[in-house]
């Protein structure tokens, strides 16, 4: 990668991995999950940026929750749900002359439950009731995986709208990636349970329910029945909703199972994550949803787990302590354009020391990641390396080196 | 100064998903255990990554010894309010919580706080018996830690009424005291999981009482070189003949393994130091080197436990 940045007059590499561009080219939804901390934002973004540059088309980022400086790259801002053209010139900038429109969007929360609670209200004194109920920002704040809901619910919307030809979704922080692919059978649930029927029937007549007496009590004394009440003219009001919330929880889970939907895992090859996406393609499987892709980011280069690699590593560390070869590489360094003015046979000799025998350290790390690849390769139709990129990416042209070090890897 | 971090009887490890949080809650406990502290330790999301931390099968509600002094256990709402009810409120319930479990749980996604105080109020109810000397809590990722320990102060707040409220005062008694419980914030020489980090500390201070004990930077590179070596090692590209005559064709990628992770270490070193310009100065900083390890699980807890233990001084 350091040798490879150099390449910059070159056209810039934007053409994703044949196996990834087909899966793209061939699907309308795109949904990247995985666990945290695994870089699903920038490779969500990265993503969208070679598909709308080769592929044409509109193409919508969603993103949830974005590093500040990538979010301003893409232009998109917190308010509201609104998708924000990338500009072709800031394109053009990093020399990409797109065929399609690259579109972001931010996920807001907020924003995004009282468009739901307007669009599925009965009449506006309900809706007004419910969008100032003091219980109501604390409650869709948390409630029923509220973020991983409205994720969902924002994917049914854009791409309904038909408003772009991919839509690629990154999915939110959840503690549990599998939480997102729940949230509307949560939604539906709820509306059906015992609690919410149970909470809407009016107080007076809950006392002399005998069935629901044990629960009654129990609940009065743990909570205290003010604060039931408070709820419960909460879930009265949203119980007048119940109907168009469920049909759209409905539809937006009919969504992930669509032909038209692609999965994609992304995680790093280190031990948890990796452990967690395995998991996470088998159980997404089970649910016949469709996963296109395993895509391993931030992996060593796979060169380092060679034998010819290790064999040199061994030579080097021979040859160091030999001054000879020290001082005729500190003279050639010496006398190269760029790099230090003057160079120390003997600081030579110790960097040729270490650098050889820190190899082992770091082909460790390589191979493990090689073994944890093939684990993978052996659950999901194809796997993706994204080389790691010396620092973090937050502009296009670091998206643009993220699309550049993709590789399907050799088997 | 730091080994008071220690002598806490609860203690939350958190952090940004992926740095390494389970280890370093395991090693916490590994450590205070090989200390001759009855230690617990408990994973709070149920996603199993500390029973594999500690090469031990599934984890459950009920705590099990896994080595001398430690026991660990895996959070479970359900069985924290069976043990609620039967402890606080005297309700005889033997076996049949199905349905009201599973209708407490709807209650407990839409009542903010609920779910969180039953786990807080579980782990706080441990500390309050003195069952245990210490407990670490391998708790939420940085983005539901705060919910998860203020949950009883803001449930205190919500309700005016009921036995839950008037639990919440002996939560807070310990959750509040930094003598007696602290958090821990796992982060890596990385750029989100510092900026998270940095977000966090701010976000603890405003919207808590708790205090934060210390800060653990994972998985950092030693530095193999110093300023003008590590010139030479970004330079070599230009003598890269003579070392394959000397080494062989392999060579260029030990140069470029090496390369890589001094470019890498060096970038870390700069996350590294805005963090350490951003927290307070009192707050100590563990560091804990990048482990080049085979291994996984047990032993993987035991270098970090190595390191933390030379942190924190410990014997």
């Amino acid at each position: 990668m350091v040798a490879s940045r150099s390449s910059s007059k070159a056209a810039p590499a934007t053409t994703l991995p044949s196996g990834l561009d087909a899966l793209l080219a061939s699907k309308e939804m795109v949904l990247v999950c995985g666990s945290g901390g695994v870089g699903k934002t920038t490779v969500a973004a990265a993503l969208g940026l070679a598909a709308a540059a080769e592929q044409g088309g509109r193409v919508l980022v969603l993103t949830v929750d974005p590093a500040r400086r990538l979010a301003d790259a893409l232009g998109v801002s917190k308010i509201g749900n609104v998708a924000t053209r990338v500009p072709d010139d800031a394109l053009r900038s990093i020399g990409i002359s797109p065929r399609g429109e690259l579109w972001a969007a931010m996920l807001d929360t907020k924003a995004g439950w009282d468009e739901l609670i307007s669009r599925h209200a009965p009449d506006d004194k309900i809706r007004d009731s419910v969008l100032t109920n003091p219980l109501y920002q604390n409650i869709t704040s948390r409630f029923v995986h509220s973020h991983d809901y409205l994720a969902m619910e924002q994917l049914h919307e854009v791409h309904s709208s038909g408003t772009y030809d991919l839509v690629i979704v990154d999915t939110p922080p959840s503690r549990n990636a599998l939480d997102v692919l729940d949230a509307p059978s949560r939604m539906v649930d709820f509306f059906g349970s015992r609690l919410l029927r149970w909470l809407t029937v009016p107080y007076r007549s809950r006392l002399f329910n005998l069935a629901s007496k044990p629960f009654n009590q129990i609940a009065d004394r743990v909570l205290g029945s003010r604060f039931l009440q408070d709820i419960a003219e909460f879930f009265i009001l949203f119980q007048a909703m119940e109907g168009g919330f469920v049909r759209r929880a409905r539809e937006v889970e009919g969504l992930l199972g669509d032909p038209r939907t692609t999965f994609i895992v992304v995680t790093t090859l280190e031990a948890s994550p990796a452990h967690e996406a395995g998991y996470l393609v088998r159980e997404l499987a089970e649910r016949q949803y469709f996963v296109g892709a395993v895509i391993a980011n931030r992996v060593m280069p796979a060169a380092l787990t060679s034998r010819a690699a290790a064999a040199s590593a061994t030579r080097l560390a021979a040859a160091a302590g030999d001054l000879e070869l020290a001082a005729q590489v500190a003279g050639k360094l010496s006398r190269a354009k760029r790099g230090p003015r003057t160079v120390d046979a003997a600081v030579v000799d110790h960097v040729l020391a270490r650098v050889a025998e820190s190899f082992h350290d770091v082909a460790l790390v390589a191979t493990r990641e090689a073994e944890r690849r093939a684990e993978l390769a052996a659950v999901a139709p194809q796997v993706v390396d994204i080389e790691a990129q010396p620092s973090d990416v937050h502009d296009l042209a670091g998206l643009l080196a993220i699309v550049a070090g993709m590789r399907e890897p050799a088997d | 100064m730091t080994n008071q971090l220690l002598d806490k009887q609860l203690i939350f490890v958190t952090g940004k998903g992926g740095v390494g949080k389970t280890s370093v809650a395991a090693a916490l406990a590994v450590l205070a255990a090989g200390a001759g502290k009855r230690t617990l330790v408990c994973e709070m999301d149920a996603k199993g990554a500390l029973a594999v931390a500690l090469d031990t099968s599934s984890l459950e509600f009920t705590p099990r010894l896994v080595q001398n002094n430690l026991e660990a256990m895996a959070m479970d709402t359900e069985h924290a309010l069976r043990e609620y009810l039967k402890l606080f409120v005297r309700v005889p319930l033997v076996g049949r919580l199905g349905p009201l479990a599973r209708t407490f749980d709807f209650v407990a996604d839409a009542a903010p706080g609920v779910k969180e105080i039953l786990g807080v109020g579980k782990l706080a109810y441990e500390v309050r018996e003195r069952h245990y000397d210490l407990v670490v809590v391998d708790a939420e990722a940085s983005g539901h830690i705060v919910a998860q320990v203020a949950a009883p102060r803001v449930i205190g707040e919500l309700i005016q009424v009921g036995m839950v409220r008037d639990q919440t005062r002996w939560m807070l008694d310990i959750l509040e005291d930094p003598d007696r419980t602290g958090v821990v914030v796992v982060t890596a020489p990385e750029e989100m999981p510092v900026v998270e980090t940095i977000e966090l500390l701010d976000r603890f201070a405003a919207d808590t009482q708790i205090h934060t004990a210390a800060i653990v930077a994972n998985r950092v590179l030693p530095a193999l070189f110093d300023r003008k070596e590590s010139a030479v090692v970004a330079s070599l590209d230009s003598a890269m003949q003579l070392l394959v005559d000397a080494a062989g064709p392999g060579v260029r990628d030990v140069v470029l393994a090496a390369q890589l992770t001094e470019a890498r270490r060096v970038v870390g070193a700069r996350h590294l130091e805005r963090l350490r310009a951003a927290v307070a100065p009192g707050l100590p900083i563990l560091y804990v080197p990048e482990l080049f390890t085979r291994a996984t699980g047990r032993r993987v807890v035991a270098l970090v436990a190595e390191a933390l233990g030379e942190e924190l001084d410990v014997a």
